[in-house]
């Protein structure tokens, strides 16, 4: 029993090491010479103007929520896909009817302008 | 093969750590966490008995329960932001105007 | 092919119900200011419903390989939830428009928590009970929360919402527990062998769970803290309609899962039903002598009739089921006209309604004021109402089945409540009005009042109407 699992313990100390060992390389490596440019959030970029600690827009919090919803009923085709099949017209017929409410539901969604951007 | 019982003993813990956790604690969001722990400690139970009985049913009920929790998720933190948004506070302490 | 036809005719109330809200959805989206137009297209669907309710009333038996009731229990308990959602749809027209929240999507969701209902109390299945109790949870979170600028809304919807979630959370676990002892969610099958489960841990501990979800969702004490504030906070009409049709399904699926029809649970929970009853009878009754708000005092109320119905479930006989069935039809139209008449009282007033500002009604709005105390009589339980009958139905059933000692804290519930509800009579034709301004109320709104009205009347004077059909439910 506890023979077969000797290889995952191999890989769990395989996988510790290298991600220890290749995260402290550059360190132990690389010569270290800091400036105030390289400090900076972005060293070639942009100035940050501001802390990230803000509120977010709302838009950003709808398109979460649909996201949720119209994502977790494709759990519901895979099952249907897999037994396609055998389950012939019945099951078509009634996989056109939950595509069906779901779509009355997208047009409503795109109608209230809750994914418009702008 | 891991006997049944201990899904069984740990899906009941994590009901139990998600009641507690809907009891004492009084963030809003918080506290919708805990109830999502519930649903997801039940649903580990339908896997467990599904597996258990050779019965696919079980399964098929963890997708409803999962749309079902999404859709409660989506109206959950649409009542939240409401209230955020007229009293700046998701603390249900704060949410007192109503009381005999 | 054919079986799917089939299917779908036998279950003609719920697919219209279906239907109608995609259609009202797709007439909001493409047309703007249309709310009244949604509100008159839901009031139609819903007759055509309440049709292919009557329609499919000899068509008893299962659909979708025995899924979901047809026929019988489930289009009579349709054509209930059809009624309660009609009635508020047009109370609502003139009352939504005053506090500012005339949004079209109110139709939609009073039309999809009534499929929710309707999938709720004809399930056959624990899964589909499960559905159904969830999209009309679901539906009536976000409309206790409508009104989204008013603080009370917001409390209300978060509290009923966390609460509900809570609740379900148990009710699915019992579901889950029921599911590992009996190997399946079939009612019929898990009935069958009930008996010889009956001493089995685990599935008497899922029995227990969702005995826990029902009695979180009818609203009887130890499980009622939501009750009162919810009541409270969310608008009055939505508050009528959770009162009545969501109640009503939720005892329509508690009788089906645990009493009349199945009885999965073999009698055993009799007693818990019985002190279930006694807190709630108890609790609302006398609580509600205290309250100051119109609303709250309903909640009680409210709590307080949910035990007498409990009454009629612990007795458990053919007779006190069809008692429940006839309570809960005359607590509908009861409760959704008192809760109108508060809903118009508020649009008067500007604010939440206290007893004191029915002050001086009966002589300002005498129309008003008279059906006020109509559907107050109602719900004392005074002949010839039909509120008098669904009490005396239980009653006589729970004592024929022994269970007089509950039938006698009933009787003397039922008095203490004769104080509060008079009360407020006393207020409307003995004080005299501040400063009020009638508003007028429209045909619509009137012809709902109306309506109620009628029903609190036929039934009381006729009650064999009802308790006839009732018989011969399953």
């Amino acid at each position: 029993m506890i023979e077969s699992y000797i290889p995952i313990f191999l890989i769990l100390a395989v996988a510790v090491v290298f991600g220890v060992v290749s995260a402290n390389m550059s360190w132990l490596l690389g010569p270290q010479r800091p400036n105030r440019a390289k400090n900076s959030t972005y060293e070639s970029g942009m100035e940050p103007v501001r802390t990230a600690h803000d509120r977010f827009s709302v838009k950003y919090y709808m398109v979460a929520v649909l996201f949720i919803l119209f994502d977790i009923e494709v759990v519901f085709m895979y099952p249907w896909a897999v037994q396609y099949r055998n389950l012939g017209l019945y099951g078509f017929v009634e996989m056109v009817v939950f595509i069906g409410i779901l779509l009355v539901g997208f047009v409503y969604v795109i109608k209230k302008g809750a994914l418009q951007w702008d | 093969m891991i006997p049944i019982s201990h899904y069984l003993i740990l899906s009941a813990v994590m009901f139990t750590i998600g009641c507690a956790g809907v009891l004492t604690r009084r963030n809003a969001i918080i506290i919708f966490m805990c109830i999502e722990l519930m649903l997801n400690s039940v649903n580990l139970t339908f896997v467990a008995f599904s597996a258990y009985l050779g019965d696919s049913a079980g399964q098929i009920i963890v997708f409803f329960v999962m749309a079902v929790a999404a859709a409660e998720a989506a109206v959950g933190l649409a009542i939240v932001l409401a209230l955020f948004r007229n009293k700046k506070s998701v603390d249900i302490n704060d949410v007192n105007i109503l009381k005999w | 092919m054919q079986q799917l036809l089939q299917d779908t005719l036998a279950t003609a109330p719920l697919g219209v119900t279906i239907l109608l809200s995609l259609v009202v959805i797709l007439l909001h989206s493409f047309v703007k200011n249309s709310e009244r137009a949604q509100a008159m297209v839901s009031v139609a669907g819903l007759a055509i419903a309440a049709a292919a309710a009557f329609w499919t009333f000899p068509m008893r038996g299962t659909a979708f390989s025995g899924m979901v009731m047809t026929g019988g229990y489930a289009s009579a308990m349709s054509v209930l939830f059809i009624a309660g959602a009609a009635l508020t749809i047009l109370l609502a027209r003139d009352y939504l428009g005053k506090i500012g929240a005339d949004f079209g999507e109110f139709h939609i969701l009073v039309l999809l928590a009534v499929t929710g209902m309707m999938a709720f109390a004809s399930g056959l299945d624990l899964i589909v009970t499960f559905i159904g109790l969830e999209v009309m949870s679901v539906c009536l979170y976000v409309l206790a929360g409508m009104t989204r600028g008013r603080l009370e809304a917001n409390e209300a919807s978060l509290k009923y919402f966390l609460l509900g979630a809570f609740a379900t959370g148990f009710f699915l676990y019992g579901i889950a527990l029921i599911y590992g002892a009996a190997g399946t969610t079939n009612l019929a099958a898990i009935a069958q062998s009930a008996s010889a489960r009956a001493q089995d841990p685990l599935f008497l501990a899922g029995c227990g769970l969702l005995l826990v979800g029902f009695a979180f969702k009818v609203g009887a004490v130890p499980f009622h803290m939501w009750v009162p504030d919810v009541y409270e906070g969310a608008p009055s009409v939505v508050t009528g309609f959770m009162s009545t049709a969501a109640k009503a399904s939720a005892f329509a699926a508690f009788m089906l899962v645990f009493i009349a029809k199945f009885d999965i649970a073999h009698g055993r929970i009799s007693l818990a039903l019985a002190m279930l009853s006694v807190a709630s009878m108890v609790l609302g009754n006398v609580v509600a002598i205290s309250q100051t708000s119109i609303k709250r005092m309903l909640a009680y109320s409210s709590i307080a009739h949910a035990g007498y119905m409990l009454i009629g479930l612990a007795a458990g006989t053919p007779a006190a089921i069809s008692g429940v069935l006839f309570y809960l039809l005359s607590y509908l139209f009861t409760n959704i006209g008192a809760f109108g008449v508060v809903s118009i009282i508020e649009n008067e007033k500007q604010e939440n309604v206290s007893i004191e500002s029915f002050a001086g009604l009966g002589t300002r709005r005498p129309l008003l004021g008279a059906l006020m105390s109509l559907f107050l009589f109602s719900l004392v339980g005074l002949p010839p109402l039909s509120g008098f009958f669904g009490k005396y139905y239980i009653f006589y059933a729970a004592i024929a089945e022994g269970y007089t000692w509950l039938t006698i804290v009933g009787v003397l519930t039922s008095m203490i409540s004769i104080y509060y509800y008079l009360r407020v009579v006393v207020v409307m034709y003995f004080r005299s009005d501040t400063d009020a301004t009638a508003v007028p109320v429209t045909t619509l709104g009137t012809a709902s009042l109306l309506l109620s009205a009628a029903g609190v009347l036929v039934f009381g004077f006729f009650p064999r109407l009802i308790t006839d059909i009732a018989d011969t439910l399953f």
